[in-house]
């Protein structure tokens, strides 16, 4: 393996791999000359045309984890691959829950520094430079490592484009769960799905998002109703997730999903930085706030300065009328 | 049951950030208060303790200077006592390097589980937990919405991009818990009168025995990002959804 190799986390939900997944490998072809993938959870056999069309040229199969938590095996994988085959210029991993887990793992056993919120990876192996995006968008931070080893990165998603690449056969080599790291180790017992309505959040075209300007619970009732008229998805501010009035799914911000919708509306958000980060993107943003001084007027394309109670249903009956 | 929550002090959130020209880091030279998200992690170990029959909650924490306003608040909120790393030799220090500190100062009470929030709210690194876990050759369990303790192992729902898993994980063990998981208590009056002598062991890098703290990362530069204009704002007057769906014609969306 040499400095020029990148390693990408591959994660796959019910056989699919994600999007970040996609976007990360394309982005780790422009770094060096090789991408090699480590997946679990998954039969590799499955998924390799895919990883490979957009890049990558080996798989690292972990295989079943029988219920156990990605981040000690996942990080324990790649650590004795390294033994054998030296370590890689870079690891690139989505800023997600097994993501994140798995980095924190490999950055102690390889008493390495990580870079995490990454919004951007550019240069080539070994000199790359991360970008990440702090209050609330506003300023955009450069970062190197200082030493020469192996950069390891959490990327948020969307950071990239999906590039089209010449397809390549991955090789696939199995690095089966080690009885060590089996013991004593937190075991998932049971998954629970929230069921959501409409398409995902996080690849919505339209994206319509309550906050606490929503006064109670029962009136996100208005925000599914307004985002199955426009086909879109809803979406919510920490607070009121926080507060238990929908699902964590449905987070928009650093702590939830980066949505990059051709339209968000935000209703009763007054815009925190926190939740600024995950919608800053979107094409279009209308916002409607009882509160004329919210930052959020600052970023919204169309502002409405009045009560969610009155202009939101009197919106929804004027797209009911249209049909 | 004993157990070591991380907290972490933090420039007030509500008043404007900047940026440290030189160091081109976050300043953090104000005053302090105890991170919003950590809150959570000492409310949940209280409780947790509680319903265990009694032990010792220990705040652990790391500061460039020696600031303890944060870890008063949350010795009023029940605390036991509270370690401090505090060294300018940490100032700029990374998660890996603050892990290693923390890892130490954990160490020097008993614990059978250590607590802390997912990420800071200034930071948003979001390895800490993990990465103390690591070092201390602990399972570990992130982004936590419930916790119960039975016996000897502890069970969670933990979040997941579709929903959350339940997941049991035997003791000890560190968990990383989200926000809004308990409702953080106010101090009491009593409470606050309390922590003003509950014991606060203030230490240096070099009586936690660690090699050496190195700063492994810089930032090479912080500019502006691409400024969104805002458009047009306009005071409802009753016809303001009017607004709204002109603009979603525009859009060709309706």
């Amino acid at each position: 393996m040499g400095v020029r190799t990148v390693w990408v986390l591959a994660e796959v939900t019910d056989g699919v791999v994600s999007l970040t997944t996609a976007e990360l490998i394309s982005q780790a072809s422009t770094l060096g000359d090789r991408v090699e993938c480590f997946s679990f959870n998954v039969d590799p056999s499955a998924i390799a045309s895919t990883l490979g069309s957009y890049g990558a040229h080996k798989i690292w199969s972990v295989g079943e984890l029988g219920g156990r938590l990605a981040g000690p095996v996942v990080a324990h994988a790649m650590a004795s691959v390294a033994v054998n085959e030296g370590r890689p210029g870079a690891v690139l991993v989505g800023q997600t829950y097994d993501g994140r887990d798995i980095l924190a793992r490999l950055s102690v056993k390889w008493d390495l520094p990580v870079l995490t919120n990454v919004v951007n990876v550019t240069g080539e192996l070994p000199d790359l430079v991360s970008e990440h995006a702090i209050f609330g968008g506003e300023k955009i931070v450069q970062a190197h490592f200082t030493h020469s080893s192996t950069g390891l990165f959490a990327i948020r998603a969307k950071s990239f484009e999906i590039r089209d690449h010449q397809a390549v056969e991955p090789e696939i080599v199995n690095v089966p769960m080690s009885e060590e790291v089996v013991a004593d180790q937190a075991k998932i017992t049971r998954s629970h799905v929230e069921e959501r309505v409409g398409p995902k959040l996080d690849e919505a075209a339209v994206v319509v998002s309550g906050g606490r300007g929503l006064g109670q619970a029962e009136n996100y009732q208005m925000i599914e109703e307004l985002a199955k008229l426009l086909h879109g998805a809803p979406g919510a501010s920490r607070a009121i997730v926080d507060a238990g009035w929908v699902p964590y799914a449905y987070q928009v911000g650093q702590t939830g999903k980066t949505v990059k919708p051709s339209l968000y509306l935000a209703v009763g958000i007054s815009g925190a930085t926190q939740h600024m980060v995950g919608m800053k993107a979107a094409k279009n943003i209308i916002a409607i706030n009882k509160d004329k001084e919210a930052p959020i007027f600052q970023i919204a394309d169309l502002g409405i300065v009045g009560d969610a109670h009155k202009v939101v249903p009197q919106l929804i009956d004027a797209l009911r009328a249209r049909g | 049951m004993n157990i070591a929550v991380c907290v972490k002090q933090i420039p007030d959130p509500a008043a404007p950030g900047s940026i440290d020209p030189e160091s081109k880091t976050l300043r953090r030279d104000g005053k302090l208060i105890m991170d919003d998200s950590d809150s959570f992690g000492v409310e949940m170990a209280l409780q947790l303790v509680d319903k265990a029959g009694g032990g010792e909650v220990t705040l652990v924490s790391m500061a460039p200077n020696g600031e303890t306003s944060g870890l008063r608040t949350a010795l009023a909120m029940g605390a036991t006592r509270a370690v401090l790393v505090s060294d300018p030799k940490l100032h700029g220090a990374d998660a890996l390097t603050t892990a290693k500190v923390l890892a130490k100062a954990i160490q020097r009470y008993p614990f059978d589980m250590v607590l802390a929030g997912t990420e800071s709210s200034d930071g948003y690194t979001g390895t800490l937990p993990v990465q103390i876990a690591e070092l201390l050759g602990l399972p570990s369990v992130s982004f936590a919405k419930k916790v119960s303790i039975d016996g000897a192992v502890v069970s969670v729902e933990r979040q997941t991009e579709a929903g959350y898993d339940d997941v049991t994980c035997p003791l000890p063990a560190v968990v990383s818990v989200t926000a809004g998981v308990v409702e953080p208590r106010y101090p009491s009056f009593k409470g606050i009168m309390a922590a003003k002598s509950k014991p606060i062991e203030t230490l240096s890098v070099a009586d936690l025995e660690l090699d050496s703290i190195a700063v492994a990362e810089e930032v090479q530069a912080v500019h502006d990002a691409q400024a969104r204009q805002g458009g047009e704002i306009f005071e409802d007057d009753g016809s303001g959804f009017e607004k709204v769906v002109a603009f979603l014609e525009q859009l060709k969306l309706v």
